[in-house]
């Protein structure tokens, strides 16, 4: 039954959560990261499993009348995305965790010493973080999903500042200002949207997103499409859209690997299903055309800005960072354009998520490895790191959108919908920034991997230990499975997500 | 002349004074009379809703913010054991003025706005904007970590006036986790500028640029 | 124009030196003294006038001149304030815009008198003076705009009919924050603490005293006296609108007004008691806080309140 499984997903990660703070022992801890992962796993699993048996409408949500949390088509999507992710970071971080805890910590740039977070506080927060992340899925009412929201800006501010020096501190400062900031905003909107929902007597109708929807006809024009614009800006500062994007690089190139593998792949999408949930309600009442054209703007905006930091990038994690912006970009463009660009979009997600977890989870072990950030300083990574060197260079065929892997379907997807709907500039800004983003990527990926490494580091080799290698390898597959086949539930799913966003 | 008037006129001088104040403590002194201001609202101004559930979310941001998040701010200026001086990018006076011109520009742009139905003042709707602008103009203009948090504090303020009176009948759930949402980003602000200070010996945060393309 | 309205003129010239005096007093006793007799401003007028002055080479006919243009100006703007029951002598439509004019004739003839004697000292109360006139000048402007709005009326005396006390009920709160920006520009405009310190004797420290402190004699009998007058001035000016005595009984009017002036004289004389100056660099900052407060009693008016 979907009912319950709902609060099940949410609450077994926050009790686990809570628990981890409390058990003194690494093991135990570690072990009950691993287990929530794949519980939260198993659970979405069987949620899929329900949704295949369930005759499902052409527009309909398979939701409860009145439910606060349920799993509704574009909760399902997103949902698998983060479980996904987070079982495999959940296998990489206790690798990480382990290796964290036996080596010395110096600065790579400065060479000082730092400390460590306390492990149970760094566990703790990954399994709230997964508990707000899935409520902010499973939300069928704004209100909670701005407390969802916040809850996952709370949750993952400690996460950034692992590594206590004052790098990583003032990526965390400024995310978590810009993000509240950003999010308080939202909340703006939420309360713009109750009033563009409020009846003529005072009374108004709630904020449930089926109600919404059923009664859109009858929200009040001008509050709505001001609700929207907060929403957009608000959430969007989460999420990462450009002009909004400023602690995004910051954050994530300064965070764990394994951590901003998941900020990156998992909560920019959270980010974004706050901004879908406010389209849907668009879409529904009939401002469609209002809240599109606002996402492609926003959408050219962040590619463009993202292409003008990435040519001649010098920081690897860096280059992660602004493309991430660039894929939220290519996201709202596909929102924006409508028609088939709705369905890309939705497929764009799962890749994109896919994708850029494998790269942060390789970067982390070429960081490992070598010491540095610099780009320039380093060569020679597949005869290094072989497996790591052929999944860094699979990663960037795939986040830059080539075949056989689905970003390309996606990408290209989105880029029929663009040519469809008579937005030739829009298409031909799209493919000329997602050229120049080739041509920097693979100006900054082609010499890491290539050439040979520094004689002082190829003496010691690493060993590519299991846990650093299985999880990106199998994101990677993942991505190249979704490019060669697309399951007909997986299919289906997209389809409704697409029509509730104004597409087919 | 309306308690709700009265009680709005009185959270604007606190603004004002917020914008023109240079001593910390005085500042987390003003959010805190803020906060009390604010409790009062519900009360002034709800008419749906069970007397009850109006007068506990009263008695909660009375706690919630006109005592304990001055009271965290106030543990950690201590603790951060900063100067407590404020050296703004714009000027006290610069700032007051901006004040004022901002409340201008909130009554015109308020005046173009018709509500569906009518709220319980004709000042709820500029002055949400007004508080909300100034919240964000404090953020952004301050240099000192603790102001920008007050500044934070303000936003929310405005934010809040905006949802008590018009959007009245947010379920009380939503509204006691707003609250805790509210509290817990407080919480964890004030340990980062704890740590902030203690990894930097200030905390000035237009300092913090070593982060950069 | 009726008999009644030579009144408040008379009342001026009469007792402003008595209000002077009724601060240094109250001043004294705050202090723990006995301190000068009431009436003391009068005879230092008098034994002033009975002495002769010493003009320096340096200056000219600008610096002779200064004193008594300055005496007319306020004189002037004496006769368009309304006192309790009677109206001003001059009134129409605008006078409030003569008035804050008038004052500020006064203060220019001055300073020109100062910059005259070229001594640095002069030069620099000159400057601080001019500053914070203009930083206050919004504030009274704006303040009396509020009041304009409420009543309606565009001249002081018809302002000053229309307040009553059912204009304090219905929009008290302006009508109080009008009142606070005008105590605050009635406290710089009069060279009082927390502004300016009126007992200082360093001229370094100095805005308005040390302005003067090249005139003697009968100069300097009319500069004491214009002063006078100047409190009794924006003294009415804020008794008028924090007491609108409407009672309908003359007698009863005048005497709580001039109760509401002595009143004024004692709090200002409790305020220099208990406060210290402010730092120089903090007093724009609260005369841009008294602006600000006029305009936020403005922007209430306009909004509807």
């Amino acid at each position: 039954m979907i009912g319950p499984m709902g609060p099940a997903l949410i609450l077994t990660p926050l009790v686990a959560g809570l628990l981890a703070f409390w058990l003194r022992a690494d093991g135990p801890r570690r072990g009950l990261l691993v287990l929530t992962a794949l519980a939260h796993t198993a659970l979405t699993i069987n949620a899929w499993r329900v949704w295949s048996e369930t005759d499902v409408g052409s527009s309909a949500l398979v939701v409860p009348v009145g439910a606060w949390v349920a799993i509704d088509a574009t909760g399902l999507l997103f949902l698998t995305t983060i479980s996904a992710l987070f079982l495999g970071c959940a296998i990489y971080g206790v690798g990480y965790l382990g290796r964290e805890k036996n080596h010395m910590h110096i600065d790579y740039q400065e060479h000082l010493f730092f400390s460590n977070e306390p492990e149970a506080v760094f566990t703790g927060c990954m399994l709230l973080f997964l508990s707000s992340m899935t409520l902010v899925c499973t939300a069928q009412h704004f209100g909670l999903l701005w407390v969802g929201v916040e809850a996952t800006t709370l949750a993952s501010a400690p996460l950034i500042y692992f590594h206590r020096q004052h790098r990583s501190l003032e990526a965390t400062w400024k995310y978590l200002l810009i993000c509240s900031v950003g999010i308080a905003l939202a909340l703006l909107g939420n309360f713009l949207l109750a009033v563009a929902a409020s009846k003529h007597e005072g009374v108004i109708s709630s904020l449930f997103t089926p109600d919404l929807i059923q009664h859109a006809t009858q929200l009040h024009a001008p509050w709505l499409k001001a609700a929207f614009l907060f929403f957009l800006v608000g959430y969007g500062t989460k999420m990462g859209l450009a002009p909004m994007h400023t602690w995004l690089p910051d954050a994530h190139s300064e965070s764990p690997s394994v951590v901003s593998a998941l900020l990156s792949g998992a909560l920019l999408n959270c980010a974004f299903l706050g901004i879908l949930r406010a389209h849907q309600v668009c879409v529904a009442a009939g401002a469609v055309e209002f809240s599109q054209e606002l996402l492609r703007g926003f959408g050219l905006l962040s590619m463009a800005i993202a292409a003008v930091f990435i040519l001649g990038q010098v920081d690897f994690k860096r280059m992660l960072a602004y493309s991430s912006v660039e894929h939220m970009g290519i996201l709202a463009l596909g929102v924006g354009l409508g028609g088939a660009g709705a369905f890309g979009a939705g497929l764009h997600a799962i890749n994109h998520s896919l994708t850029k977890a494998c790269l942060f989870l390789v970067a982390g072990n070429i960081l490992a490895a070598y010491e540095t950030k610099a780009v320039k300083d380093i060569s020679g990574v597949r005869r290094l790191l072989p497996l790591s060197g052929i999944l860094w260079i699979g990663g960037f065929l795939s986040i830059t959108g080539s075949p056989p892997f689905g970003t390309f379907l996606s990408e290209f997807t989105i880029l029929k919908a663009a040519l469809d709907g008579d937005h030739t500039y829009v298409a031909v800004a799209y493919l000329s920034v997602l050229a120049l983003i080739f041509i920097g990527m693979a100006a900054i990926v082609l010499p890491m991997v290539q050439g040979e490494p520094q004689a002082g580091l190829s003496k010691n080799r690493p060993r590519e230990a299991l846990w650093s290698t299985m999880p990106p390898a199998v994101l990677c597959l993942l991505v190249l499975a979704v490019g060669a086949y697309l399951p007909p539930t997986m299919n289906a799913v997209l389809h409704e997500v697409a029509v509730t966003l104004g597409g087919n | 002349m309306h308690l709700i008037d009265l009680t709005l006129v009185l959270i604007m001088l606190a603004n004002l004074a917020l914008l023109g104040s240079s001593r910390l403590a005085a500042c987390i002194q003003l959010s805190a009379a803020q906060g009390i201001l604010l409790s009062l609202l519900p009360l002034a101004a709800g008419e749906h809703g069970s007397k009850a559930g109006i007068l506990l979310l009263a008695f909660t941001v009375f706690v919630l913010k006109g005592l304990v998040f001055p009271a965290l701010l106030a543990r950690t200026l201590r603790m951060a054991h900063v100067r407590h001086e404020v050296v703004p990018i714009i000027g006290y006076a610069a700032s007051l003025t901006t004040g004022v011109v901002i409340l201008c520009l909130s009554f015109w742009f308020a005046s173009r706005l018709t509500l569906p139905h009518p709220a319980a003042s004709p000042l709820v709707l500029p002055w949400a904007l007004a508080t909300t602008l100034i919240g964000l103009f404090l953020i952004v203009s301050r240099k000192t970590a603790l102001m920008q948090v007050i500044g934070y504090l303000v936003l929310e303020n405005g934010i809040y006036i905006f949802g008590i009176t018009l959007a009245q009948d947010e379920p009380f759930l939503v509204e006691m986790g707003i609250l805790l949402d509210v509290f817990v980003a407080v919480f964890i602000m004030g340990i980062a500028i704890f740590h902030i200070s203690r990894e930097f010996d200030h905390i000035e945060v237009d300092q913090l640029t070593s982060l950069k393309d | 124009m009726d008999a009644s309205a030579i009144i408040p003129s008379v009342l001026t010239v009469v007792l402003a030196p008595l209000l002077v005096g009724v601060i240094n007093r109250t001043k004294a006793i705050a202090g723990g003294r006995n301190g000068q007799p009431l009436l003391q401003v009068y005879y230092d007028l008098r034994k002033l006038l009975g002495k002769g002055a010493v003009y320096s080479r340096t200056t000219t006919w600008v610096f002779r001149a200064g004193p008594m243009a300055s005496l007319a100006g306020v004189l002037l703007a004496a006769t368009l304030v309304p006192f309790g029951p009677c109206n001003a002598l001059i009134a129409f439509d605008g006078d409030l815009i003569l008035l804050a004019y008038l004052l500020g004739f006064g203060r220019l003839c001055t300073v020109l008198a100062a910059l005259d004697t070229g001594s640095p000292f002069e030069g620099m109360g000159a400057n601080r003076e001019v500053l914070f006139s203009a930083l206050a000048e919004p504030a009274l402007l704006l303040g009396l705009a509020a009041i304009a709005r409420e009543t309606h009326m565009l001249s002081l005396t018809e302002m000053h009919l229309k307040l009553s006390t059912g204009e304090w009920a219905t929009s008290g709160l302006t009508l109080a924050l009008v009142a606070v920006a005008l105590l605050i520009v009635f406290l710089a405009e009069n060279s009082r603490i927390p502004v300016d310190d009126p007992n200082t004797h360093l001229e370094l420290t100095m805005i308005h005293e040390v302005m003067v402190l090249d005139h003697g004699g009968p100069d300097f009998a009319f500069i004491m006296y214009g002063a006078a007058l100047k409190l009794w001035v924006l003294g009415a000016l804020v008794t008028g609108l924090v007491l609108p005595a409407g009672t309908g009984m003359a007698a009863l009017d005048l005497g709580i007004t001039l109760g509401g002036m002595l009143a004024l004289a004692i709090l200002v004389g409790l305020i220099e008691s208990t406060m210290a100056r402010l730092r120089m660099m903090r007093v724009p900052q609260l005369l841009v806080g008294a602006t600000a407060l006029s305009g936020l009693a403005l922007v209430l008016r306009f909004g509807g309140l």
